[in-house]
């Protein structure tokens, strides 16, 4: 009892010391609102509380001996020939070392727990979402439902969302600050992440890599409904899109800037597989 | 003719770049005939620019640096202008094509063109004077790497005025930098610049390995080098290291986009993954080739005002060399969200934590260094100060984002910005003029003026933190890196501050000018004559300043640490060498072969990045001529005879009793 008391305060202090200016703001990696952006947090605040107990003492004292020794104190001693302990060379060695094995257990246990491509534990059957970057757009493909959506991503709240997500030209970063882990999306390469929305909202989603002239723009919502409501929006979304074929994917994927969200009703199945392998068959095709 | 060079390639309908180019042209010519009226040319061209002095090289490179930062800080105040105003629905003044442009060309002129040159021209001035030497081990080699790093300046620079640079962020990343997504030339410009001013730097770093490991005083073991010369070698063996990784990189890109190679395209088996490995591997020890310096120069400064030895010599020679080793194991860092999997990322993750250690180690060293210390507030020592208290923070922040998870967060987002400005601004540059005012009277005679120094060192200090704690809480907000605008109207004012912080750092600019031209001008009331304003403790002040081109007519034998200050203490005190009788010296003469080979470079540059074929030959046989002539140079060397050195020291003796 005593013990977790004990150890919420270095949390506790860290987490106002840094949320403390922010109390107006709630958003971003702040204001998780997933178990991965949560836990997250958590791991950042730890760290923060575990290095900040070095790091105050070391700015104060900085400030305390520079004033103290100043030259015209005559009160300081003036030690000129003091130049080694082997005691204090001991303490400065092992409070950082011991700092970096405690936050070092810290990593790898996080490292391994956050994994992006670690799915989410979760009685709830995960929806499985394939991402395409485009110049300068984003496309999501809900597998199952065979129904894509640009620049927006429908979700149910509570259910893990596993993604598998690519590029179909240069490299970009998927990223929902609220949501947590972001990840790279790159041309001919999937990579896989693993979410889940625990509450209904919008949250912002973005490009965290740099891509060219439209990358300011690269930026969707993620709106988090409930399962009812989830279930009305696909329907809505089979009925009412065009068809995402092979030529409607050509002429989508130009380059275009700052695109208006759209859905589209049938999605020409094997789309992520054709546009992952579609760089090494084109190569090929090119030889011959 | 001349290749995919026209008329268009001059940006006219660009009124910021226009008469930003008129200005600098306008600045050139004032200076180019200021210089020739007062006929100043002869001059120049024997003693500085043909120099193959160590400390005139040291000297230029400082001075370039100092140009640069003044072209980079100018790309830093429009971006934080930018982004003070594309809030909300506004788009700013700088729209996306010429925005990029700038991000991109801030951070390769700030780190290849600010704090590369200030770094090693501080090395090359300060290291052999501490080793008790005469010159580096190859001084024609030495005014070579500087005309070389010139040369890329000057190629990064007309990429302002013809053409464009490129719009890839600093370390061009393919595919983006490939030639199906960026078939301008300005990607051509950022290779070739930095394909020239990289040999340079290698060919520095051969240098100052060789003269450090060969080249010391009599009786100077590797334990008793100053620890700016320590910091020196683990910085050289670094570039020796890592330079060429980034050449072999660079190499593969342009076969890329000259010759249709696949080594990093989408298509065809290329890699991208390949070319981010490879630039990190050379990336992250340049951190450490540019900070590991500062960290000698804060050494030396601790040591010298606060009177007495530095603290734990052994355990800061083992930290920098042991932060030397491991830089070299953490690049993956920089990229943990492409996906390598967890023990991958968990590795590297805790190798650059380990890092901390030593790094640790050397703060907690220069604070016990000014305990029991009689510290003088100088102007040096207010830069290491401000160094202490703000490294350690970005210290910190930088052990957060190598947490694998918590960087999956932080990635690319403004705080990884304000990290490693507060690491660069905090450690790099507070370093570089920390050193600059330290070595200042050493190089002129003459120390700069405090009260302008000191409020230079306010301006930059205050206005980083202006400037970069808003960086940090906008990362935790979810504001990323690049962007040229962004819907959050309610981030703006946080922008608003980081801007007011780049006016004030841009005050502290304008006052180093200041504070350098007036001290210029009174330089005769602060002029040093014992050769050792700062009461020092190592080589450098135990010669006049500035110091003779022979620096040392004895060469000193060592006998301890801090060898200047145990002559001080010494029974005999230091000997006057106007007390000896002197010997005849030999010295290198003056050398065009660096300035020359420095021309056909950027002829040779500019006419690949132009594709003028006819052009590149005459600049590559150019240069192979000038490597040819100056290998089978006759070899002679300027004589100094005995008596004029006797002159000089008797002159120097004098004027000490005069003053």
């Amino acid at each position: 009892m005593l013990a977790t008391r004990l150890k919420t305060i270095p949390r506790t202090i860290a987490l106002s010391a840094i949320t403390l200016p922010l109390a107006s703001c709630g958003e971003g990696v702040l204001d998780p609102q997933g178990p991965i952006g949560k836990a997250e947090l958590i791991l950042l605040c730890d760290a923060a509380a575990i290095m900040l107990p070095v790091v105050i003492p070391v700015i104060l004292l900085t400030v305390c001996f520079a004033w103290w020794f100043r030259a015209d104190n005559v009160r300081a001693r003036y030690r000129p020939e003091w130049e080694y302990s082997g005691r204090i060379e001991m303490i400065v060695w092992s409070i950082p070392t011991l700092v970096i094995i405690f936050l070092g257990g810290i990593a790898w246990i996080g490292s391994h727990d956050l994994d992006p491509p670690r799915p989410i534990d979760s009685a709830v059957a995960p929806l499985e979402i394939d991402v395409v970057s485009l110049d300068w757009k984003w496309l999501f493909v809900y597998r199952h439902e065979n129904v894509a959506s640009v620049n927006q991503l429908v979700v149910p709240v509570g259910t893990p969302l596993r993604f598998r997500l690519t590029s179909a030209s240069v490299m970009n970063s998927f990223f929902v600050p609220q949501l947590g882990s972001q990840i790279y999306t790159m041309a001919g390469m999937a990579t896989r992440l693993n979410l889940q929305a625990d509450r209904a909202g919008t949250y912002q989603g973005l490009s965290a890599q740099f891509s060219g002239d439209g990358f300011s723009d690269m930026r969707f919502q993620v709106v988090a409904v409930l399962a009812d409501q989830f279930a009305a929006w696909l329907d809505t979304a089979k009925t009412s899109g065009g068809a995402l074929d092979t030529a409607a994917y050509r002429a989508f994927a130009h380059p275009s800037k700052a695109v208006a969200p759209t859905t589209f009703a049938h999605v020409e199945p094997g789309l992520f597989e054709t546009v992952l392998t579609g760089w090494t068959s084109a190569a090929s095709h090119e030889e011959h | 003719m001349l290749g995919k060079l026209t008329w268009s390639a001059v940006p006219f309908d660009q009124p910021i770049i226009m008469i930003t180019s008129g200005v600098i042209a306008l600045v050139l010519f004032a200076i180019l005939a200021l210089v020739t009226v007062k006929g100043w040319w002869p001059y120049l061209w024997r003693e500085w620019i043909t120099s193959v002095d160590h400390k005139r090289i040291g000297v230029m490179y400082v001075l370039l640096a100092l140009v640069m930062l003044v072209r980079g800080f100018a790309d830093a105040i429009m971006m934080r202008s930018q982004l003070a105003l594309a809030a909300g629905g506004a788009q700013g003044y700088l729209p996306p094509e010429h925005y990029d442009q700038i991000f991109s060309a801030h951070g390769t002129i700030m780190i290849f063109f600010v704090a590369m040159p200030i770094v090693i021209g501080l090395m090359n001035f300060a290291v052999p004077l501490q080793l008790g030497i005469r010159d580096v081990a190859f001084p024609v080699l030495n005014n070579v790497s500087f005309w070389l790093t010139a040369a890329g300046v000057l190629l990064v620079n007309l990429s302002l005025f013809v053409g464009e640079f490129a719009r890839t962020g600093w370390l061009g990343y393919p595919p983006l930098s490939e030639i199906a997504y960026s078939p301008g030339v300005g990607v051509d410009y950022y290779l070739w610049s930095l394909q020239i001013s990289g040999l340079g730097t290698l060919l520095s770093g051969i240098n100052l390995t060789t003269t450090i490991l060969k080249l010391r005083a009599r009786g100077m073991g590797y334990m008793r080098m100053p620890v700016f010369c320590w910091t020196a070698l683990a910085s050289n063996l670094l570039i020796v290291a890592a330079f060429p990784v980034l050449t072999a990189t660079f190499a593969m890109l342009l076969l890329d986009r000259y010759c249709g190679f696949h080594f990093f395209t989408n298509d065809a088996g290329g890699n991208p993954m390949m070319y981010i490995n490879l630039i990190w591997i050379w990336g992250h020890p340049e951190v450490y080739i540019l900070i590991l310096p500062a960290f000698g120069v804060f050494s030396e400064v601790v040591a010298t005002f606060a009177g007495k030895p530095l603290f734990g010599y052994r355990s800061m020679v083992m930290a920098t060399m042991v932060i030397c080793v491991l830089s070299f194991v953490v690049w993956l860092h920089h990229f943990f969200t492409m996906g390598a999997g967890a023990n991958v990322n968990a590795f590297f993750g805790m190798m650059t934590m380990i890092i901390a250690v030593p790094t640790g180690v050397k703060v907690f060293n220069w604070l016990f260094t000014l305990y029991g210390g009689r510290i003088r507030f100088t102007v040096p020592v207010y830069w290491t100060l401000g160094f202490m208290v703000t490294f350690v923070i970005g210290g910190m922040t930088g052990v957060l984002m190598a947490i694998p998870p918590a960087d999956f967060v932080l990635h690319n987002s403004l705080f990884l910005i304000a990290h490693f400005h507060n690491t660069a601004i905090g450690g790099v540059l507070f370093g570089a003029m920390a050193g600059y005012t330290y070595w200042f009277p050493k190089a002129f005679g003459f120390k700069l003026d405090e009260r302008l120094g000191k409020a230079v060192f306010w301006c930059w200090f205050i206005g980083f933190y202006l400037a970069f704690m808003p960086l940090y809480v906008l990362g935790l907000l979810g504001a990323t890196r690049r962007m040229q605008h962004y819907p959050d109207a309610h981030w703006q004012p946080l922008m608003l501050v980081a801007l007011a912080g780049a006016v004030l750092i841009l005050c502290g600019i304008g006052l180093t000018v200041v504070q350098l031209v007036h001290s210029i001008r009174t330089r005769e009331q602060r002029r040093d004559r014992t050769g050792d304003p700062w009461n020092g403790r190592t080589l450098e002040w135990s010669i006049p300043s500035p110091p003779p081109a022979w620096n040392f007519a004895q060469l000193p034998r060592i006998e301890s640490n801090d060898a200047y200050w145990a002559m001080k203490q010494g029974a005999h005190g230091v000997e006057p060498p106007a007390a000896h009788s002197h010997a005849p010296l030999h010295l290198p003469p003056s050398n065009p072969t660096g300035v020359l080979l420095a021309f056909f470079s950027v002829v040779l540059g500019f006419a690949l990045i132009w594709h003028i074929w006819w052009m590149a030959i005459i600049g590559l046989l150019g240069a192979v001529a000038v490597g040819l002539v100056q290998a089978w140079r006759p070899d002679h060397e300027v004589v100094i005879p005995a008596d004029q050195i006797a002159a000089f020291y008797g002159r120097q003796a004098a004027e000490e009793i005069a003053a």
